[in-house]
Order: structure tokens, then C-alpha cells, then sequence
């Protein structure tokens, strides 16, 4: 590991400023928020990354997970995934999240890992991940070993030729169902994004992967008040049963009335080059009997778009058949 | 920096850049924690940070001055085992031993806010910890075990 200037910051304020000094938040920004460090001490070990200096956010005073007076909750970005995963409200309110973060990782990274984290955690595409490697992501330009390379694990959303790396996060999944908002200080005041526009396609610039800015330092996630009557679960399919990366997964909350879907929100995991929203599939389901025909046609419309890559043809029908059984999960058609 | 080990303080002359296991080892010589991947993968590293596991590769040390840091060393000691290690022993759950001191530590967890587990409780706990001798069988019978034995005397 390359040696970096090691800051222990006491306020929020002194850890923008510092920030806000580099010149880029993306792909090889000199500076460095550390929180859990479980993605960015093994990036620099790797020599993916090299900052030059490491702030160690881990003082500050983002560590609660709060009620709010309209129902939501907020989360502090320091606030441990284990521990999330493990708050009574989360558990019963919001159990697409706690089941999120629990099929992810392993009991002593989600001990350390936290939610600012995990919402910037960085693609594992073994070729991001090697510096021998051609990678677009690591080395903009130049070009992607992954294309015609071992792409099993890989996208077949929001790909472009330049990227086809996956977003690994399985909390990012939820997240995305659950409609969160992003909570982001900076040197130029709060912000709140939502969750759909934080995350970036890769198009041509795959190293510029959220629309953080220099200084930027993410201190909260929110959700709003959980839906009445509403019903949500996560269902991760992988090559082993734990501690291993989706192949493909599924974020649903589904409302039901008089054997009808009513409101429904889906989003997918280790398919997409970000946590992705199935709208269509949504607006088929809203409306629709609470059946098998309904449930598989919803799922295959959902991955109408998906391209293929030369070894991950597989996802495309591991993906219907993930997002249908977590349909049949969520509307009690199938017991777990 | 000074790192709370075993409950004892020590001042430690270590860089910034210094992983939580390269101190471990390197600096104190607890030579008991285990670097294998050095990544993250395989749990050979794993210690207890204020009580919780973590694996002590992707730690940097400076950011443990706060912190209570157990190893292997503070877990049991030869003349007065920890339950886990008298389980392990008599259900035979290594070969080579390599992995056992981060096997250890994630079990003590898991039975610290799981004091009765299930058989899948504890293969989800250790499946952050990986044997490359297999003798994952041996490891869930000598957790529940211990578990047992840690009930019965508290």
C-alpha cells in the first residue's frame, strides 16, 4: 500500500474542507473519506486506488438512526450495516433493507461496513480490480477488458462499450425500492438527491460513478414512512448460499388488496450497472390478479431490455425466475 | 500510537498506513492472528473490536486508538481454555490449524449475542472464516458445543 497522510477529522466541516481540496470525489480522487474501509483499504492494496491522503470520518457525530416526525427514518451514513440490519424498526418496517444487508457480505464486514459505504461500494469486475488489466472504470480509455473477457458475473443493464461492470450492493438494491433520499454535505451547503439520480450510467465516463463532488460527504440516508398494509422482501440468488456477490436479485414491496395488486415498487440487483427499478414491470403489475400468469409476465417484461453478454446469458432467465419467486414471496403465493 | 490489547495499553511505534494485523504481528509479535488473503475473504485475520469480529487486514490501526482490540492470545489461556477452544479440541474441528485463531473469534461473536444458536445460525456466522482442510462439519458440531457448555456454566 502506497503511504498516505492520515487525518482523524473532529467535525463535519473540517472533513469537506479537506475534501473539497482534491479535485475529483470519483475514480482516483486524492482524497479520501475512510469510514468502514472495507472497500477502500482493499482497493489501495490493490493499487486500485491511491489517495494521497485518508480523512477518517468514523469521529463524527453520523452514527443514529433517527425517527422522523413524518413516519421516516433517517440513518446516520456511519451507522453500521449489522446494526441496521439488526434496528427493531428496520426489522419490522422495513424488512426489504434488514434482509438486504444480511444476505450481503459476512458477519465481520457488515460489523465494520457502513451505510455511506456501502452506497459507494465499487464494482467487483475482476478486471477494475487487476491493474494488469485494461478497465475504463480504473484507467479511463483504456478500454475494457471485460467485454470479451470472463463476463459471467457481470451486467446485462444500462451496459455501454466502454463498461459492463455491476454494481455490487445488495443494501443499494433496497434502497432503490424503498425510494430513499441522499443526504450529501458539501462546501456549498445540504443537499438532498434522490435515489435513483445518485448513482451514474456508464456511458462513456464509467469512472464517474455517483454525482458526488469534491468535499461532498454523505451524512444521511432517509426513508419515508413505510407503506400500510405493504409487504417487502429481498431474494439474492448466487453461486453460494452465503458471503458471495448477487447474481442476480430482487427488492420488492407489494401492496394487495381484493386478490389485486395495488402500489408496487421493484428494483434489482447483480444485473444492472446500478441498482435498477423495474417500472415496467410495476406499472403491469399495478392493478393486476395476484397470480402466476401475472407474476411471470411481470418478470419477463422487466427484463425485456436486458443484453446479454458472451457468458451471462444465464441472467436473463435467473433474473425472471429471481424477481418472480420474490413476488411469490412477498404476496404469500410461496412460503420461505 | 497507543492500541488497547487484551486489555492491555501499549504504545506502538506504527505508520499510519499500517494495517490493524500488520501491527498485530509485526509490531507486538501476537503472532496467533493469521494473515491469509490479506483481502478480506478469508476471516484467518479476524479479531474482536469492541467486542464485534472484524477482519484486522482491512483495518488500519490508526483508527483503533479507541478502541478494545482482542486477539486469540486474550481468549483463553493454556492452563484455563475458552470453552470454544476445549470443544474444538475434542471434536477434532482443524487439521492444519491455519484458520482456527479467526474461527475461534467468530464463534466467540456469534455466541456473545447468540447464546443458543441453530446449526445454520452458525454456518452463516463462520461462512465469513473459510478452511481450506473442510472441516466445516466439525467446526458447527464443536460450536454448538461450546454454546452448550457456555450455558451451562456462566
Amino acid at each position: 500500500m502506497e503511504r498516505f497522510q492520515y487525518t482523524r477529522a473532529r467535525t463535519i466541516p473540517e472533513a469537506i474542507g479537506i475534501g473539497a481540496q482534491a479535485t475529483t470525489a470519483q475514480q482516483g480522487a486524492p482524497v479520501r473519506f475512510l469510514a468502514g474501509g472495507t472497500t477502500l483499504v482493499d482497493l489501495m492494496k490493490l493499487n486500485v486506488e491511491h489517495p494521497t491522503r485518508l480523512v477518517d470520518i468514523n469521529h463524527l457525530a453520523l452514527n443514529a438512526i433517527e425517527h422522523m416526525p413524518d413516519g421516516g427514518l433517517r440513518i446516520g451514513a456511519l451507522v453500521r450495516n449489522a446494526a441496521l440490519a439488526h434496528d427493531a424498526t428496520v426489522m419490522k418496517d422495513y424488512r426489504v433493507l434488514s434482509e438486504a444487508l444480511l444476505s450481503g457480505a459476512s458477519a465481520q464486514l457488515r460489523n465494520v461496513a457502513t451505510t455511506g459505504g456501502n452506497l459507494l461500494q465499487r464494482t467487483r469486475c475482476m478486471y477494475f480490480r487487476n491493474t494488469a488489466m485494461a478497465c475504463n472504470k480504473r484507467e479511463p480509455g483504456s478500454g475494457c477488458s471485460a467485454i470479451a473477457g470472463d463476463n459471467r458475473s457481470l451486467a446485462i443493464l444500462g451496459t455501454s462499450p466502454q463498461c459492463i461492470a455491476t454494481n455490487p450492493s445488495d443494501m443499494n438494491v433496497a434502497l432503490a425500492a424503498l425510494d430513499a433520499t441522499v443526504q450529501v454535505q458539501g462546501s456549498k451547503g445540504e443537499r438532498t438527491i434522490p435515489f435513483r439520480d445518485f448513482h451514474l450510467l456508464p456511458g462513456d465516463t464509467p469512472h464517474r460513478e455517483t454525482v458526488l463532488e469534491p468535499g461532498d460527504l454523505v451524512t444521511h440516508v432517509t426513508l419515508a414512512a413505510p407503506r400500510a398494509g405493504a409487504t417487502s422482501r429481498y431474494l439474492k440468488l448466487r453461486d453460494r448460499a452465503s458471503y458471495e456477490f448477487a447474481l442476480a436479485s430482487a427488492a420488492v414491496i407489494v401492496e394487495v388488496s381484493g386478490g389485486r395488486f395495488g402500489n408496487v415498487s421493484i428494483a434489482m440487483g447483480g444485473i444492472g450497472t446500478k441498482p435498477w427499478r423495474m417500472t415496467a414491470a410495476e406499472q403491469a403489475l399495478a392493478g393486476a390478479p395476484v397470480d402466476e400468469a401475472t407474476i411471470v409476465r411481470a418478470a419477463k417484461l422487466a427484463l425485456a431490455d436486458a443484453k446479454p453478454q458472451s457468458e451471462n446469458g444465464f441472467k436473463v432467465e435467473l433474473a425472471q425466475r429471481c424477481l418472480a419467486h420474490a413476488l411469490r414471496l412477498a404476496t404469500g403465493m410461496a412460503a420461505s | 500510537m497507543r492500541l488497547t490489547i487484551n486489555g492491555v495499553p501499549r504504545d506502538v511505534p506504527a505508520g499510519d498506513h499500517e494495517t490493524l494485523l500488520a501491527v498485530i504481528r509485526e509490531r507486538l509479535q501476537l503472532t496467533g492472528t493469521k494473515e491469509g488473503c490479506a483481502r478480506g475473504e478469508c476471516g484467518a485475520c479476524t479479531v474482536l473490536i469492541d467486542g464485534r469480529a472484524a477482519y484486522s487486514c482491512l483495518t488500519l490501526a490508526a483508527g483503533c486508538a479507541d478502541s478494545a482490540v482482542t486477539t486469540i492470545e486474550g481468549l483463553g489461556r493454556a492452563d484455563a481454555l475458552h470453552p470454544l477452544q476445549q470443544a474444538f479440541i475434542e471434536q477434532d474441528a482443524l487439521q492444519c490449524g491455519f484458520c482456527t485463531p479467526g474461527q475461534l473469534l467468530a464463534a466467540a461473536a456469534l455466541i456473545a449475542r447468540t447464546p443458543r444458536p441453530s446449526e445454520d445460525d452458525v454456518r452463516v456466522a463462520l461462512s465469513g472464516n473459510l478452511c481450506r482442510c473442510g472441516t466445516y462439519p466439525k467446526l458447527v458440531r464443536a460450536v454448538m458445543q461450546a454454546a452448550e457448555m457456555m450455558r451451562a456454566e456462566p
